[in-house]
This record gives C-alpha cells, sequence and structure tokens, in this order.
C-alpha cells in the first residue's frame, strides 16, 4: 500500500449519524456586562456617558421642580406667585381655570360640551374598524355614517340637513351603480351630478321635515369652534379626505390620458409650490371676494378645503412613490389575468404601493395636524389662538407662556405620537415578504 | 456541416402521449403581424397559425422579440399592423374584447409576479372570484385542486415570499389554471430558477401537455422542446425564420443562424 493512498483514506469521510441540533450558547448576561459593554466600552465612551449623565440631571433638576412643585389653585398669575413665594413652580392654575376654553374656544355653549366630547369618542369606535383589521367588521355602517354624526353633534342645527346629506351620497352611489356598467366616467359624473340635483331639491324640503319632525339640537355656528376641538377637527377632516383626493391624484399623474395627466401634474405642482399660510389667507379673505355676498360659504369650510388640497398634494406625491417603486410585472400580472383597471388597482397595485406609503403618509398626516395650528393666523382660535389671544390676554394670565405652549406642546405630542406608533405597529402587520 | 449536439431527454419523466393532439382548429391566428417600439421595429410580418393542442417552443437569441411576440397574443404589448385572432376574437383596440382574451389566455412570466400581499390560496382565487365571478367557496376549491395538481396543496396560506422559486412558478402556474384557460403562454418560465428547481417546473409543464393544454413557450430548454413541442420555432431579429417539427428542427435545421444558435445553446 503506497502513502498516498493511506492518506487518501485517511481523508475520506462519509458521515454516520447526524448532528442533532444544539441550542446556541448563552452570552454572558446581566446588567453589569450590558452597562460594561454599552457605556463604558472605553476611555472615550466613559468619558461621553458621565457627560451625558450630567446634562439629563441638569435638564431635570431644572424642570422637575418646576413642574411637581406647580401651582393647581390659582385664579390668576399673580396668585399663583403669591402662593409660591418666591419658590419655583409652574402656574398650572391657568390650565384648570381656562380647562373648557382650551379644549373649546371661548364661544362655545357650555351646556353642549357633552356634544362634541361624545362625538370625539364616537371617532374612535368608527376608526376602529378601518384602523385595525381584526376589529368587528360590523362597525362599519356606523363608520359611514359618522361623519353625518359627528357634523350633528358638533354644528347641530335640524338632524335632517346631515341626514339629507348622506342621503346625496347614497342617491350618487345608486346612480354610479347604475351607470358604471356603461364606463366608468359615464357612472363618476352621473353620480356627482345626481347628488347636487338630489341636494339642491332636498335644500326645499328640509324646513318642512324639520317642521314635521323636530328633531334639532341647539345649533352652533362655525365661528364659536374654537380650541384644541378646532384642531382635531380640521385634523381628522382633513386627513380623511386628502387620502382619497391625493390616491386619486397619484393615479391620475400616472394616467395615460393626457388631460387628466396634466391637470394632476399642474394641481400638484402648484400646491406644492405654495406655503400653506398664503393658502389660509386665500380661504380667508380672497375666497370672499369671488363668494356671492352674505354667502354662508362658512370659514372653516373653506380652511378645510385650502388644508385639504395642500396635504393632498403632498399625498399624491408619496403615494406616486409607492406605486413607482411596484415592479412592472405587477401590473401585468394583473392585467394577464384579465382583471380590469379599477380591479387591479383596487385589489392588486394599491394594497402594495401603500403599504410602502405608510410612512410617508403618516408623516404628512403628522404635519397637517400640527399645521392646523396655523389658523391662529387667519383670526381663528384653535388651541394654539386661544392662548395667543383670550388666554394670554386676559389681565389674570398674562404672561403664563410656558405652562400653556408646554401643555399645547404635550397635547400635540401624545396625538402625533400615537399616529406614530399605530403606523409602526400596521407596518409590522403588512409585513409579508418576511413573516 | 457542423455537428449539432442533440438535446438529451432522457433524464425527463417520460411522458403519456394519449391526450396530445393537435386538433385542425385554430386557437391563434397571426397574419402579417407588426410591432414597432417607437422607431425600432421589433417584430416584421409574424404569420403564425396555432392550433388547438399545440405544443409550440419558441426559440432563439436574446432580443430577438420572443417575449414580444407572446406578449402581443394577450395584448400585454399592442401591435401596429396586421392581424391576431385568439379563440375566434379577433385583438383591437376594444378594452372588452381584450379582457375577454385574456382571461381565455394563461400567461407565466419569467419572474413568476405572483402579487406578494396576498397568500397562494389568494392569488389563485382573486382573477376567478373578481373575473368570473365565481363564489368564493367554489374558487377555493379550484386553487386547492390545482395547488395539489402542481404538488404545493400545503403552502397555500403561506405568503409568496416564503415560497422557494420552483414552488413560486409552480403556483403561478397554478394560478393561471385557476382560469380554465384555453391556452397558456410561457415566457422563459426557468430561466430565473436554480438548477435544482427547473426539473419540478418543466415536470409541471409536461404534465400540462399530457392533458392536452395548447401551450407557446418560450424557452431555452431544448430537451422539453424536443420531449414535448410538436413544433420548434427560431426566431431571430424580430422574424420567424424557420419552424419544424422537433425532430428535423434538431436534426437537420435548414437556416446558418439557427445552426449557429442550436451550437451555441446546445454545445458547451
Ligand atoms: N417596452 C419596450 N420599449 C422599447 N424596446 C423594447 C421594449 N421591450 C422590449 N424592447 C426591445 O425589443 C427587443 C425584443 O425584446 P424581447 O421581445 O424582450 O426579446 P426576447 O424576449 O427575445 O429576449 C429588444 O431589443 C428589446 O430591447
Ligand atoms: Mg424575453
Amino acid at each position: 500500500m503506497s502513502d498516498t493512498h493511506a492518506q487518501a483514506a485517511q481523508l475520506a469521510f462519509v458521515r454516520t449519524e447526524t448532528i442533532p441540533p444544539a441550542p446556541p450558547p448563552v452570552a454572558e448576561a446581566g446588567i453589569v456586562k450590558w452597562l460594561r459593554e454599552n457605556l463604558f466600552s472605553s476611555v472615550g465612551n466613559t468619558l461621553l456617558t458621565l457627560v451625558s449623565l450630567w446634562a439629563i440631571w441638569w435638564v431635570l433638576s431644572a424642570t422637575m421642580p418646576w413642574i411637581f412643585n406647580g401651582v393647581w389653585n390659582a385664579d390668576s398669575l399673580r396668585e399663583c406667585r403669591e402662593i409660591l413665594d418666591g419658590a419655583t413652580g409652574a402656574c398650572w392654575a391657568v390650565i384648570r381655570e381656562r380647562w373648557t376654553q382650551l379644549l373649546f374656544g371661548v364661544t362655545y355653549p357650555a351646556d353642549s360640551y357633552w356634544r362634541p366630547t361624545l362625538a370625539f369618542v364616537l371617532l374612535f369606535v368608527a376608526l376602529a374598524p378601518v384602523l385595525f383589521p381584526k376589529a368587528p367588521r360590523n362597525l362599519l355602517p356606523f363608520t359611514a355614517i359618522y361623519p353625518f354624526l359627528a357634523y350633528f353633534l358638533v354644528w347641530g342645527g335640524s338632524v335632517w340637513v346631515p341626514v339629507m346629506a348622506a342621503a346625496g351620497f347614497v342617491v350618487g352611489y345608486l346612480v354610479f351603480q347604475r351607470l358604471v356598467a356603461q364606463s366608468f366616467a359615464m357612472g363618476f359624473f352621473g353620480a356627482i351630478a345626481a347628488a347636487l340635483v338630489f341636494w339642491s331639491l332636498s335644500g326645499l324640503v328640509t324646513p318642512t321635515l324639520t317642521a314635521i319632525a323636530p328633531v334639532t339640537l341647539e345649533a352652533v355656528p362655525s365661528r364659536d369652534m374654537g380650541g384644541f376641538m378646532l384642531n382635531l377637527i380640521l385634523g381628522t377632516v382633513c386627513v380623511s379626505l386628502s387620502l382619497p383626493i391625493g390616491i386619486a391624484l397619484a393615479l391620475g399623474r400616472q394616467s395615460d390620458m393626457p388631460i387628466i395627466k396634466w391637470i394632476c401634474v399642474i394641481f400638484i405642482e402648484f400646491i406644492r409650490g405654495v406655503p400653506l399660510i398664503t393658502l389660509l389667507f386665500v380661504a380667508n379673505v380672497v375666497l370672499a371676494y369671488f363668494l356671492p355676498p352674505n354667502s354662508t360659504f362658512d370659514l372653516i369650510l373653506r380652511v378645510i378645503i385650502m388644508i385639504t388640497m395642500f396635504a393632498s398634494a403632498y399625498i399624491a406625491e408619496v403615494v406616486r412613490g409607492g406605486l413607482a417603486a411596484l415592479p412592472k410585472g405587477q401590473y401585468e400580472a394583473a392585467a394577464a389575468l384579465g382583471l380590469d383597471y379599477p380591479q387591479a388597482m383596487r385589489l392588486i397595485i394599491l394594497p402594495q404601493a401603500l403599504k410602502i406609503s405608510i410612512p410617508g403618509i403618516v408623516n404628512v398626516a403628522v404635519g397637517l395636524f400640527k399645521d392646523t395650528t396655523l389658523v391662529s393666523v387667519i383670526a381663528m382660535f384653535d388651541l394654539v389662538g386661544m392662548i395667543r389671544g383670550p388666554i394670554l390676554a386676559s389681565t389674570e394670565w398674562n404672561g403664563v407662556y410656558w405652562e400653556l405652549f408646554g401643555f399645547a406642546a404635550a397635547l400635540f405630542f401624545v396625538v402625533c405620537y400615537g399616529i406614530s406608533q399605530y403606523s409602526q405597529w400596521l407596518e409590522r402587520q403588512l409585513q409579508t415578504e418576511r413573516r | 456541416m457542423t455537428e449539432i449536439p442533440q438535446p438529451h431527454p432522457e433524464n425527463l419523466t417520460p411522458i403519456d402521449r394519449s391526450h396530445m393532439q393537435v386538433s385542425d382548429e385554430e386557437a391563434i391566428e397571426i397574419v402579417g403581424m407588426n410591432k414597432w417600439f417607437g422607431q425600432f421595429h421589433v417584430l416584421r410580418d409574424i404569420d403564425l397559425t396555432v392550433y388547438r393542442g399545440e405544443r409550440i417552443v419558441i426559440c432563439g437569441p436574446s432580443g430577438s422579440g420572443k417575449s414580444t411576440l407572446i406578449r402581443c397574443i394577450n395584448a400585454l404589448e399592442e401591435h401596429q399592423k396586421g392581424k391576431i385572432v385568439v379563440d375566434g376574437t379577433e385583438l383591437s383596440s376594444n378594452l372588452r374584447n381584450i379582457d375577454t382574451i385574456r382571461s381565455e389566455v394563461g400567461m407565466v412570466f419569467q419572474h413568476f409576479n405572483l402579487f406578494p400581499h396576498l397568500t397562494i390560496l389568494e392569488n389563485c382565487t382573486l382573477a376567478p372570484i373578481w373575473v368570473r365571478k365565481t363564489p368564493k367557496k367554489e374558487a377555493e376549491e379550484t386553487a386547492m385542486h390545482f395547488l395539489t395538481k402542481v404538488k404545493i396543496p400545503e403552502q397555500a396560506h403561506k405568503y409568496p415570499g416564503q415560497l422557494s422559486g420552483g414552488q413560486q412558478q409552480r403556483v403561478a402556474i397554478a394560478r393561471s389554471l385557476c382560469m380554465r384557460p384555453k391556452i397558456m403562454l410561457f415566457d422563459e418560465p426557468t430561466s430565473a430558477l436554480d438548477p435544482e428547481m427547473i426539473k419540478e417546473v418543466l415536470d409541471t409543464m409536461i404534465e400540462l401537455a399530457e392533458e392536452g393544454m395548447t401551450m407557446l413557450v418560450v424557452t431555452h430548454e431544448m430537451g422539453f422542446a424536443r420531449q414535448v413541442a410538436n413544433r420548434v420555432i427560431f426566431m431571430d431579429q424580430g422574424q420567424i425564420v424557420e419552424q419544424n417539427e422537433p425532430e428535423a428542427f434538431f436534426g437537420n435545421p435548414q437556416n446558418e443562424r439557427t445552426k449557429l444558435f442550436l451550437s451555441q445553446i446546445l454545445g458547451h
């Protein structure tokens, strides 16, 4: 037997048994190890840790006494100062004393506060089936009537106004169903025309209906809306309107039909090129010139239109990014299976494109919600408007900046952080590729 | 003459030819069809008649217009001149015609193009439910039937991203079959797959051929062509250069370009 042969025989190998899977080795654990590895791994790191700790301590030692030593019971800043008697402390009393003003504004009738509060609570019921796939599906009809119900609760007046408004949508939908078989455009414009005709006719019968069945709440005009309620109204309405409009604009921008494409491009580019605040001034002042004198086209509605246009242009661009990210094969596979354009969009393209767009859409939504405070510039008394106007201007609370703006910031933070957390949860839910 | 190496079908499953009959009924008729991409003349005077039950393999160098040709058949691409009749319906710009034809013609893509946000089962039931208006339950039964046929019923509730390439391509085939198409188009169904997965997809296609499906397959799997096809078409520069029965096509190619192509693709 030669040497090489023996070596080869040694090298040859056949496994006769499978090694059973074993758990990975348990790493050295414990908080001490974590600290050592993450905070004190080197001289530089240790130094940074110490400096950071000092900075945190410095901030906390300055703010904590101020926050927790605050005065909750006082009728004016002067009284606060007397109670504190030179010690550090916030004057939280202003929030307590002006609580309803901060939430509802000055002029909303006090005995009707329950109405917007109820609308706010019901908002969560209405949103649940839209936001959470696991929520009961039979809440969806409630979601559909919620906008009309909320309008009735907040603005009051005759119940027949929102009922007729809702009925107009139903009429439009029925006409759409009838005509869509002929062509989509036919159904779409037919539905709009039918709804408009229905609404103008219903204006005539509403007083009669109200006389027959007087279901009414005390009517509150738009100029009496204020406080954080106004921010919430503008935020929810504008986000929920700008999402579908933004999607439609994004699809229109991709359209093969040049007219539709150019209308969408011009709209998007124009709106994105203009600061929101100018649009709000336009809503406030300029629109009034185009409207008949004494017209009832109310300011909130005008502001809603402007903010919605603004946000939908941004959402359109976000959605366009999502659409562009989809491989062409998805469109082709949908087409090859015989799906028509609306089906392909609704079932294949948009679910994927919107999923990609969630972070961008949420970004726009959060930005929009914070931008609702800009209406304080056009003499609307939203949360910031209330603080800057009636509250800080009052003799009692002149000078309580930190507490009031801190409170406003906290309210906005809670809402925006909530939206952001929700979107991250949703992204995880929709993660099918790597599930 | 250069020696053309021959494809080796031995390592493929033996096939049952009892149902593989070509009828004299026309499934697809293409007459004088031309297509341009802008100024670029991709397809030139294509004439091709496909009879029911035919299995046609189309081969040719990359860029010769094979994909474009079969994509014209279900109107994923629009042709500018000539006539295409599919299953008795002429392809025109009438959208309704196009949707009808698309639901009769199944298509399998190189990159599968499954819908990643839907489960395998939902991928298969979507078109029957929305296009054919099949009740959901029935559509699911059909889908399970075809998933069983392509041998992955146990994956029905997974998402495409969890499957291997070969499995995804078999799902794509099942998804097309759920529409009960009369004609199946395949655009390089195995060229994005790892070697060990090619066979499982080819086996599925062979099974389909055995049942008498009319198939147009763009592929470079010459073993498959020799074994399954009744006609092999060679395309180059947007033209059909040569077509023949596989025996004659591989054994005695006429055109110089065909010979060159075959020696390149078969000789190693
Ligand atoms: N959408 C398109 N626009 C312009 N040129 C295209 C397009 N699709 C394909 N082509 C060109 O047409 C030719 C044929 O393409 P294709 O049918 O994909 O070839 P094959 O499938 O035979 O490789 C190629 O030169 C390709 O670059
Ligand atoms: Mg190709």
